[in-house]
């Protein structure tokens, strides 16, 4: 029996692919089923390997383009690619962009077609093969489906000296992982039912790289700040008025969206931002999932279900001790 | 090299420490170019310690640290920004930096006068962030600084020097004031023109954090830096006209 702790992306991703092996697994939350008290509650869910490979390495790219097969084998997934577009001024940034990625296809004329009600912009590069999911209800079905498989949810926090435990906890871990930070993000769900946009959209800015999810119905997520600081109460008056400048720059009509949420909270980091598995005392800690939760999950949990069934060592895995 | 407020820097490397991809490479940065100081933003961070893990992971890189006020609008701002500062790095060093202009992120040098006096009697050494205005650097001179830091172009533009003259003729008014090109660095090319100038350090962050390899690119800044520096004091050769042949020419055969 494999006892995962924390019920986040990370967690729930490494039960159900040990329950796909045909491990036997049991999770214990005491914060519950998902929900706003994790981060990845507030995630943006883009499945975005090839733009995110503009400011990280080179992992991400490859192991982010596992993502996408894992997740549809498991919740709905819309792979309608990535539009990512910068104002007149900026567009020495969109080169950049362009240079610094792959996997993409210049466009201008076609812009029109594919999102319509993009306001004011001539060029873009359109990355096809992406995809996006809704992360609330990514997290619901991947319960429900451990849950079907006759997972045990326990909301009694873990016993001590538990065997065969995953920590999945997130930046409640760093009691563990002493390199583990907290990074700031904060983001909005508004819904602008005046505006369609059918896929991420990402706007390049020289200070504030932004973007914008549509979650159906209206409804389009904001995200996402990325700061060096470790409150996690609320909301800055500069992060609200930049997340709300870029979906105006977008189309001015999402002035007169509502705001229906406003989410803050740390992504758990290691110094290089990439995610980590250790084994240490005989328990397997997975964590530093960073702003990639939705894109390094599946391979995260293929690392730990290597490790923990097989005594596999993927690339992942930095320290192995008694 | 002169001295900063009395204290002598390894190199003439100064770097900021935003933007980069992850800490690791941002220490590797560091390591990899030996610039001996770092310079640190506290605005956005936030007060009461919630930037401290990253501010510890800055103090670790064992480099000399000068906090600035970046993203301050107004006096009092900066001035608050700068006691923070003080505490949470336990250093009188402070970039004042006083934006007065959003697009091109100029300096309000009115205000930045005004916080510099404010700060030097507080017991702050001041590095102000300014033009290239002569007059300026008086006032902040006659404020209490001993250092100034005009730009090169506009933070973050990545445009090189853009008034070598003025920059030249400030070289010339202040010739004991120890003189940092802040911001506007692109190019290796532009960090040497610096010292070439006759500067006496160079501070950059963008160009390093930004660019494709920070590593490497941090590297090359210092090569150019420690080129520039060694170039200057070599004195180099003025520029003229007409060519002048290296080697006499009178009397060889192939004039006959």
């Amino acid at each position: 029996m494999y006892s995962v702790i924390g019920s986040g992306v990370a967690g729930l991703a490494v039960a159900s692919e040990l329950a796909s092996r045909g491990a036997e697994v049991q999770i214990f939350d005491p914060a519950g089923p998902p929900g706003p008290h994790g981060c990845s509650w507030w995630a943006g869910g883009m499945l975005a390997p090839w733009c995110e490979y503009e400011n990280a390495e080179e992992p991400v790219l490859r192991l982010g383009q596992q993502a996408i097969a894992w997740w549809q084998a498991r919740t709905t997934v819309e792979r309608r690619g990535t539009l990512v577009v910068a104002a007149r001024r900026d567009l020495p940034d969109l080169r950049r962009f362009a240079r610094r990625t792959e996997g993409f296809r210049e466009v201008d004329a076609e812009l029109a077609d594919l999102e319509p009600e993009l306001h004011g912009f001539s060029k873009g590069l359109f990355f096809e093969n992406e995809a996006h999911l809704s992360p609330r209800k990514a997290l619901a079905d991947l319960h429900a489906g451990l849950v079907a498989r006759g997972v045990a949810f326990h909301t009694a926090p873990a016993p001590e000296g538990l065997e065969n435990a995953i920590d999945c906890r997130g930046l409640s871990a760093r009691d563990a992982l002493p390199d583990l930070r907290g990074v700031k993000g904060e983001m909005l769900v508004i819904r602008c039912p005046d505006v369609t946009l059918t896929r991420p959209v990402r706007l390049l800015h020289p200070r504030i790289p932004l973007y914008i999810v549509p979650r159906g119905n209206g409804v389009y997520m904001l995200g996402a700040t990325m700061i060096e600081s470790e409150d996690r109460r609320r909301i800055t008056a500069r992060s609200m008025l930049e997340l709300l400048s870029a979906a105006y720059a977008l189309n001015p009509a999402f002035g007169e969206a509502e705001v229906l949420e406003i989410g803050v909270d740390l992504r758990p980091a290691f110094p290089d931002n990439l995610p980590r598995i250790r084994r240490i005392g005989g328990r397997i800690y997975a964590n530093g999932l960073y702003r990639h939760g939705y894109l390094l999950a599946p391979a995260l949990a293929k690392g730990v279900a290597d490790l923990a069934l097989n005594n596999i060592h993927s690339e992942m895995v930095d320290e192995d001790r008694d | 090299m002169k001295r900063f407020y009395g204290t002598e820097l390894p190199n003439p490397l100064m770097l900021g420490t935003a933007q980069y991809p992850s800490p690791a490479i941002l220490e590797q940065a560091f390591r990899t170019s030996g610039a001996g100081v770092a310079t640190v933003s506290l605005r956005r961070e936030g007060a009461e310690g919630a930037g401290a893990t990253f501010w510890k992971m800055i103090e670790d890189l064992g480099v000399r640290i000068l906090p600035n006020t970046a993203g301050c609008h107004t006096v009092k701002e900066a001035v608050t920004t700068a006691h923070m500062a003080r505490e949470v790095f336990g250093t009188r060093w402070i970039k004042l930096e006083l934006i007065g202009h959003t697009d091109s992120l100029q300096p309000d040098v009115f205000q930045l006068v005004e916080a510099a006096k404010i700060l030097t009697e507080d017991g702050f050494q001041v590095f102000p962030y300014t033009t290239e205005d002569l007059i300026v650097g008086e006032r902040l001179l006659a404020a209490g600084c001993e250092v100034l830091m005009p730009w090169g172009a506009p933070i973050g533009s990545g445009r090189g020097l853009n008034n070598p003259y003025a920059l030249r003729a400030m070289r010339a008014e202040f010739p004991d004031v120890p003189l940092v090109i802040d911001a506007g660095i692109g190019l290796p090319s532009h960090a040497a023109q610096a010292m070439e100038l006759g500067y006496d350090a160079v501070l950059l962050n963008t160009a390093v954090a930004r660019a494709g390899d920070p590593v490497a690119m941090a590297r090359a800044m210092m090569g150019a830096i420690e080129a520039g520096r060694l170039a200057r004091d070599a004195d180099p050769i003025d520029a003229r006209d007409m060519a002048e042949a290296s080697t006499p020419v009178i009397g060889k055969a192939f004039l006959a």
